[in-house]
């Protein structure tokens, strides 16, 4: 019942600060507040023991939804699931925090869409019936919509309907496969159910099986995103506000991944394994064209933008690789890549706020007027360029030793990626830090506030803690990938 | 005639009467609230009286009329459909200086007209309930033409909607009579007659083509659909709504009961001009859409679109599926429900509107334009309305939309499964911007309060979303209405 608990929390939460937004504006964000640590306490007895049981399946809520379809309200998690609900609340926070004093107006309608942003990714992580989980699919799309739209930047309608349509409409060549897979199921045992635990079992080795597992793909390479369906990500997280930006970089994305994890493979095991090879170069262009194109960008927020294109193509790697060692890196790299493109996005937030600009031609010489900003901007940007001791280092070398196993060729080519990561990210540096100040900061820039050290130093201490002790994920991540592995033929 | 089929024909009779009592009643004492209040009493007895004898055995009164639970079921929807135009109506027209007891006589006689319609099983009663909806029609939707400022629109949208309204019937009644010619009977069912037919099959073919002709009039299928961009731009927005959503689906419920039992010889051109129609509907309703500035007209090329979907359902119910023989024509009676409750939203909303301020009436999109602030009833309304047409999931049309999937898929109609796809992503664009501009922060936006049909609008709102979170009960119903096919 905890993963429902977390769901009424924060969409009860939602519809509160709306409410009471009328009286205080402040109170929408205690409330919002409130409802996350709710949520939080909820979650805590979710995190897995590591070395469980096999099984592995914490948690279930099972009722019925609609009977004529055999549709059930069928939540449960295992450790990669509970690790991804975890990392959405952290990231909440964050959001939360960056948002405090970003959003001005509306302020109780901004959280009714934050908090219902999270419980739609919250519930796509933990829904194990296809029906339900395509519902969270599009549902947690509206509010961020909106959050873009109506609280974003200048070209923000253009940005909100892009982000919308590109995943909408591929979401919806999910259905028609995910309705296909259950009809073939139907025929085969009789039995009509959107079960994922029932239709894993389904014998999808046919031609169908080819076009289904197209169909899934496409809705979560979009959502991933990668190459060449990424065209909505630089306007939608250019525009987005800051907190919109953390949310959709540090967890959106993720879902894409997670999809591709739970969905592919276990139930297209024979199509997925063939169509890897186009997968996997798909990843390795996402890799190395990402990273070109981020080191042409001259507003921060772009630029960081493309830096995840680059990123999600090691997820796109290491799943397709599908074997135990890059299915750990790759759960290493959704939670590092959550955390430092988080703190990016939030401080090309802060420097928005006080230069009111993205351009980082016209910054420069920060260094010296706001060190503090400019030392976590430092260790993000290395996070970022995978410097070992921080999080990324970890997911991406184990990606990498993983699919070298089996893809050796594209592995060594992926690899450049890793040199080409410096170059945006120390050009970040060189152009936004160092050398003298540019005309945009001539005036003078505040230093951290209490609130935004706060922020960005749970960020820092998360990925140190992944940099130096992977070991607390991947024990946890073993035993479901085990099984995923057993699934996925 | 004997007592029990009487009595089945309760509902018929009571909408026929309260045309009648109107007529008396105005005679007497010219009072809007007091007319409204008659029709609306008199629609919500009708539509109590039909689910009432839900359940009783199905009565074939006379060979015209059959009163089985399908019958009696969306007969009620379309009672209730009516029930709230009028209500949607009273504002309206009281914000108006035309003469207004009289539309509520009309109103009552299109209810009347597609309650036959839906519980006609022969060709007689069909082009009698088809004729009483449209003529009724003809002056709802020209009934403001001596007193608003668009003039020329309201009565360019009254005489297109009866020119061609006239051409479609001229259409069926020659279809009726080719198939009368060749069977001998104008009973729907042709199939179930004995005896040899008295001319050849082509006289059917031609005869059953026409037929479908002049119901794609009344659908607005492509390239039948002419007429409607600029009826639903002229005509009033409590009229356009009952013709969205009423004449719609008392049409296609009437379909479904004529097609559903057809597995004869003359089945493929049907099937294939359906399924052309589909098609056309799908492409050109979204293309059209697409660059709309005018959500009346917007409003108008999506409904061509939902249309297009909607004759998926028939497809599919015309061959009999894997999953069940019953669920394409589920899928139809889903899609009526639900998109009749979205449409009924989406046009309180727009009457709501109308009856304050008559920039509104024209469906100019700038008009709206920050609309979620200066009234967030109405702005929620509207958004939800769009949410649902464009298919998101926990509103109504996205039950609708997962039926139209599901048939398509269970009968493996590929192209036409594409197109839904296809033309279901360009729907987002314009239902989107619809949002964007409702949300959109201007300057003056400011609270107003105006209570109007806010009430209604939050119980078409809420029923929005429960058909969409919660479809099992509709279901039910739905299938309960289809168990006597």
């Amino acid at each position: 019942m905890q993963l429902l608990g977390i769901l009424i929390s924060l969409l009860a939460g939602g519809l509160l600060a709306l409410l009471c937004d009328r009286y205080a504006s402040a109170a929408a964000r205690w409330i919002s507040l409130t409802s996350l640590l709710i949520a939080t306490v909820l979650w805590l007895p979710l995190w897995p023991q590591a070395g469980a049981d096999a099984s592995t399946w914490l948690i279930h809520t099972d009722t019925v939804w609609v009977q004529r379809f055999g549709i059930h309200i069928l939540l449960a998690t295992d450790a990669i699931g509970s690790v991804l609900i975890g990392l959405t609340l952290l990231l909440g926070y964050i959001a939360l925090l960056s948002s405090w004093g970003e959003i001005k107006h509306r302020v109780g309608l901004f959280y009714l869409n934050l908090l219902f942003t999270l419980a739609g990714v919250i519930g796509v992580f933990s829904a194990m019936d296809l029906f339900l989980f395509f519902v969270f699919w599009e549902v947690m799309l509206v509010p961020m919509f909106l959050i873009i739209s109506i609280w974003g930047h200048e070209n923000r309608r253009y940005a909100a309907l892009k982000f919308f349509i590109y995943t909408q409409a591929s979401s919806l060549l999910m259905l028609a496969a995910m309705l296909t897979l259950v009809l073939l199921h139907y025929q085969q045992t009789g039995l009509l159910t959107f079960s994922w635990f029932a239709l894993t079992q389904t014998d999808t080795d046919s031609t169908i099986g080819w076009w289904l597992m197209l169909g899934f793909y496409v809705a979560f390479l979009v959502k991933l995103p990668g190459i060449p369906v990424h065209n909505w990500l630089p306007d939608a997280h250019t525009q987005a506000p800051t907190p919109g930006s953390i949310l959709l970089a540090g967890i959106l994305l993720k879902t894409g991944a997670y999809g591709l994890l739970r969905f592919v493979f276990p139930l297209f095991p024979q199509a997925a394994a063939e169509f890897a090879p186009i997968a996997i170069t798909l990843g390795v262009i996402s890799i190395l064209y990402a990273a070109k194109l981020a080191f042409a960008q001259s507003d921060l927020k772009r630029l960081i933008a493309y830096t995840s294109i680059s990123h999600m193509g090691f997820v796109s790697l290491g799943i397709f690789a599908w074997n135990s060692l890059s299915l750990q890196g790759t759960i290493i790299q959704m939670i590092a890549h959550g955390l430092s493109s988080a703190a990016l996005f939030a401080i090309a937030g802060l420097l928005q706020q006080r230069l009111h600009s993205r351009d980082l031609n016209r910054m420069g010489g920060l260094w010296q007027l706001a060190p503090k900003l400019s030392a976590f901007t430092m260790l993000f940007s290395l996070a970022a360029l995978g410097l070992p001791g921080l999080g990324n280092f970890v997911g991406e070398f184990v990606v990498l030793l993983g699919s070298f196993q089996v893809y050796p060729w594209a592995t060594a080519i992926a690899a450049l990626g890793m040199v080409l990561a410096p170059v945006y990210a120390l050009f970040i540096l060189q152009k936004g830090f160092f050398g003298p100040p540019n005309e945009l900061v001539q005036n003078g820039v505040a230093d951290l506030s209490a609130r935004e050290l706060l922020m960005l130093g749970i960020l820092a201490v998360g990925l140190i803690i992944l940099g130096f002790w992977p070991n607390l994920i991947l024990d946890l991540s073993a035993a479901p990938i085990h099984h995923l592995l057993q699934r996925g033929g | 005639m004997d007592w029990q089929q009487l009595l089945a024909l309760t509902p018929i009779l009571l909408a026929a009467s309260i045309s009648v009592i109107l007529l008396l009643v105005i005679a007497f004492v010219r009072d809007h609230l007091l007319t409204c209040l008659i029709t609306c009493l008199g629609l919500s007895g009708a539509a109590l009286s039909s689910l009432i004898s839900v359940g009783d055995v199905a009565q074939q009164v006379t060979p015209l009329l059959i009163i089985d639970d399908f019958s009696r079921l969306f007969g009620a929807l379309i009672l209730l459909i009516s029930l709230i135009s009028a209500w949607m109506t009273y504002p309206y027209l009281q914000a108006t200086d035309e003469i207004r007891e009289e539309y509520y006589i009309l109103l009552a006689l299109a209810a009347l007209g597609a309650l036959i319609l839906i519980a006609s099983n022969h060709f007689a009663s069909m082009f009698i309930g088809l004729e009483l909806v449209s003529v009724s029609l003809f002056a709802m939707v020209g009934y403001l033409a001596h007193s608003r400022d668009q003039v020329k629109l309201t009565l360019e949208a009254g005489v297109k909607y009866m020119v061609l309204s006239g051409v479609s019937s001229s259409f069926l009644l020659f279809g009726v009579a080719l198939v009368y010619a060749y069977s001998g009977s104008l009973s729907m069912n042709i199939f179930s007659q004995s005896g040899s037919p008295l001319l050849a099959p082509q006289y059917l073919i031609l005869g059953t083509t026409m037929i479908a002709i002049g119901i794609a009039f009344k659908m607005s299928w492509v390239p039948f659909h002419m007429w409607t961009p600029d009826v639903y731009q002229g005509a009033p927005a409590p009229v356009t709504g009952f013709l969205a959503g009423g004449v719609k689906i008392a049409v296609f419920a009437l379909l479904i009961r004529w097609l559903m039992p057809i597995q004869g010889p003359y089945l493929p051109i049907l099937h294939n001009g359906l399924m052309a129609m589909a098609a056309l509907s799908m492409i050109f309703g979204n293309l059209l859409a697409l660059r709309q500035d005018n959500l009346k007209r917007l409003l108008a090329y999506s409904s061509i679109a939902h249309m297009g979907y909607a004759a998926i359902t028939l497809i599919a119910a015309i061959n009999v599926g894997n999953l069940s023989p019953l669920l394409a024509a589920e899928a139809a009676g889903m899609y009526l429900v639900t998109y009749a409750a979205v449409t009924m939203l989406a046009f309180t909303v727009l009457s709501h509107l109308a009856a304050q301020d008559l920039n509104y009436e024209t469906g100019q999109l700038s008009h709206y334009q920050g609309l979620l602030w200066q009234q967030p009833m109405a702005g929620m309304g509207l958004i939800i309305a769009m949410l649902a047409l464009a298919g998101i999931p926990l509103t109504a049309g996205f039950i609708g939309k997962y039926y139209v999937f599901i048939a398509a898929v269970d009968q493996q109609l590929w192209p036409l499964l594409w197109l839904l796809i296809i033309g279901s992503a360009m729907g987002l664009y314009y239902y989107l911007r619809v949002i964007l501009i409702l949300v959109n922060n201007t300057p003056e936006a400011k609270p107003t309060r105006n209570w109007g049909l806010t009430p209604l609008i939050i119980l078409l709102g809420l029923a929005t979303l429960w058909l969409g979170i919660y479809p099992g009960p509709s279901i039910a119903w739905v299938q309960l209405a289809l168990a006597g096919f």
